[in-house]
């Protein structure tokens, strides 16, 4: 275990962006999320969520990963995906480190996505811990704890008031630690303690919040059964179809592929999709889901069985960012009591 | 000659691929022969499996391969026009270069379940096309299966694709029949007038053959129907499906029926299995 004392860290994260992009949750107008970080911005490591969730580091929200051209009648394709240059991402919650895991199932699967891979292999994750969890967070309920980051995660970190701690988890992680030898400090049997009192505190935390008996075991593991239930009627009345759930969401990974340019010259680019839009599986001969509720139930559906049934794991990390933002109240947390016959 | 630029390449950048020929089959169906600039078939695959075609800077779409895996010299795809790439495709011309990824899905079972059976196919319209793929590889292959019947129905005469095929080649081949339908009676036509599921049943085929079924939606679930009420059990019969698709390889999320994708698990399923899943298809 070592430690960075908080007036290391400008030096800390000097030094990283030496040899990395660093990434830090940076506030802009009052919002917080991570970005590449340059000496003088305004960094913001107390502030529990980040308004849009980092994902967008390993799969951004559009991504040219091919460029097509006609020469003299002949078509040429040129791969231009993907990312080589190495990255750090400091102060990730335990909750979208644990994302990353999650989309690790459906991109790491064969057949492998280099781009996705690229980006991941690239990126070295330091997780810090979740002091004081808030009464949107449910990541307990999926089996994060927010007082260990351990998923996803290349260097585990605690906030204890003066310092971080920090924990080298996997090659990677310590590797860096390495290059920040003579910035990282030892600890001492006195860190230790102030390590497990915080832990302890944040368990304390999370015990108290709203959702901690949210239970998944109470969800019917019956595909069609579930797939027929008459609550998603109900439950999908006030969705709007706006998508903003799956924008923020850490593990929704939809994406649609488009054509850009004219045929001399243009690019082929992936970009963010919504399982919430009509136009998502409209075909020339019809749309499989043509109303709300089935797009709503699908989106349910996945996180809950599809997902569970195919990589054993929920599509969901509890990170609470789909609660704050629907423009109706509805959120997966009111699916799931429902589903259990709340 | 093509470039030489691609890099280690992820599975959703295209080959470049030639159309060598185009045959059309119906008002809006033709037949593209497709091959490696180079020459010959851009990929194996196996019968029931499906390629993504790409046409910049239209975009992609995704077709299942109509041609025999028996054939190396190339690909066919039989498109009907539908919508932006299809209709792009049917504007172009022999030589034109078009790009190509595959093969995606899972395949018709031509080497265990389908040896020694007696075979129905039924196709409605463009369905034929995946089936021909199998027809014809069975053709190939012709001792190692039982007999085949094949059910065949369009909207019209016009509306009957691959009918070198259906008319002349399959009738002549041992233990074959081919038995078509068109919708509505029209001057000249001699056959058989009537919609595929009833057809199914005037028929009176055997019920101990597999069954392999592709068509439209409603011909796939009234056929099915049709073919339970002349004694088919689930377990004996195959369909291929169909839906939107962007990456082919069950990433971008949307062909699924519950937990299985289309491009992936599909497009051949066999209909017990399919009736586990939620109806939304």
């Amino acid at each position: 275990m070592k430690q960075v004392y908080k007036r290391d860290l400008e030096r800390l994260w000097q030094t990283i962006s030496e040899h990395f992009e660093l990434y830090l949750p940076l506030e802009q107008d009052g919002k917080v999320n991570f970005m590449p970080w340059k000496q003088g911005e305004n960094v913001n490591i107390d502030r529990l969520k980040t308004d849009l969730s980092p994902k967008n580091i390993i799969f951004p929200p559009t991504e040219t990963y091919l460029k097509f051209r006609t020469v003299n009648k002949r078509l040429c394709f040129e791969s231009v995906g993907g990312k080589n240059d190495k990255y750090v991402v400091f102060g990730m919650r335990p909750c979208d480190a644990a994302s990353y895991s999650i989309l690790d199932k459906v991109f790491l699967q064969e057949p492998i996505d280099r781009f996705y891979e690229e980006r991941r292999t690239n990126g070295i994750i330091i997780s810090l811990a979740c002091s004081e969890p808030e009464e949107t967070c449910f990541c307990s309920s999926f089996g994060i704890a927010a007082d260990n980051p351990v998923l996803g995660t290349d260097i585990a970190a605690w906030d204890i008031g003066e310092s971080i701690l920090w924990q080298p988890k996997s090659e990677k992680g310590k590797k860096l630690t390495g290059i920040l030898d003579n910035i990282l400090q030892d600890t001492s049997e006195h860190e230790i303690i102030a390590l497990e009192r915080l832990q302890q505190s944040i368990r304390e935390k999370l015990a108290q919040l709203p959702w901690v008996d949210l239970d998944l075991e109470i969800i019917s593991n019956n595909m069609k059964e579930m797939f027929e239930s008459k609550v998603w009627e109900e439950l999908s009345k006030s969705c709007l179809g706006c998508g903003v759930c799956t924008f923020v969401c850490p593990t929704c990974h939809c994406f649609d592929i488009q054509d850009f340019g004219a045929e001399r010259n243009g690019e082929r680019f992936r970009c963010w999709d919504s399982c919430m839009y009509s136009d998502f599986t409209r075909m020339a001969h019809g749309n499989p889901r043509k109303t709300q509720t089935e797009r709503f139930r699908q989106r349910f559906m996945h996180k809950l069985v599809y997902f569970l049934n195919n990589n054993g794991v929920y599509a969901c990390v509890g990170c609470g960012r789909c609660v704050e933002k629907c423009p109706v109240n509805m959120n997966i947390v009111k699916v799931i009591k429902k589903l259990g016959g709340d | 000659m093509s470039c030489n630029c691609q890099k280690n390449v992820d599975s959703l950048i295209p080959q470049v691929a030639v159309i060598d020929s185009i045959r059309k089959e119906t008002a809006d169906v033709a037949t593209f022969r497709i091959i490696t600039p180079a020459g010959g078939k851009s990929f194996d695959f196996l019968p029931g499996q499906c390629a993504m075609i790409s046409i910049p800077p239209i975009g992609e779409a995704i077709f299942s391969i109509t041609s025999s895996p028996t054939e190396q010299r190339f690909l066919e795809f039989s498109i009907k026009k539908c919508g932006s790439v299809t209709e792009c495709l049917h504007s172009m011309e022999i030589g034109s270069e078009v790009g190509i990824r595959g093969p995606y899905g899972n395949h018709f079972p031509v080497n265990d379940v389908l040896r020694g059976r007696d075979l129905l196919f039924i196709a409605g319209g463009i369905g034929l096309a995946p089936l021909r793929s199998v027809i014809n590889y069975i053709m190939d292959n012709r001792r190692d299966y039982g007999t085949v019947d094949i059910i065949y129905g369009a909207r019209s005469p016009e509306d009957l694709v691959h009918q070198e095929d259906i008319m002349n080649f399959w009738p002549k081949q041992i233990n074959t029949k081919v038995h078509l339908t068109v919708d509505r009676a029209v001057d000249g036509w001699s056959g058989h007038v009537g919609f595929v599921p009833s057809y199914i049943k005037e028929l009176g085929l055997a019920n101990n053959k597999v069954a392999l079924v592709c068509g439209p939606p409603i011909m796939i679930k009234l056929g099915l129907q049709a073919l339970e009420q002349v004694g088919f059990k689930r377990e004996q019969i195959y369909t291929t499906l169909e839906l939107k698709m962007k990456c082919g390889v069950g990433k971008c999320g949307r062909c699924n029926i519950g937990d299985k994708y289309v491009c992936k698990d599909g497009p051949v399923f066999r209909c017990d299995e399919l009736q586990q899943l939620p109806d939304e298809y």
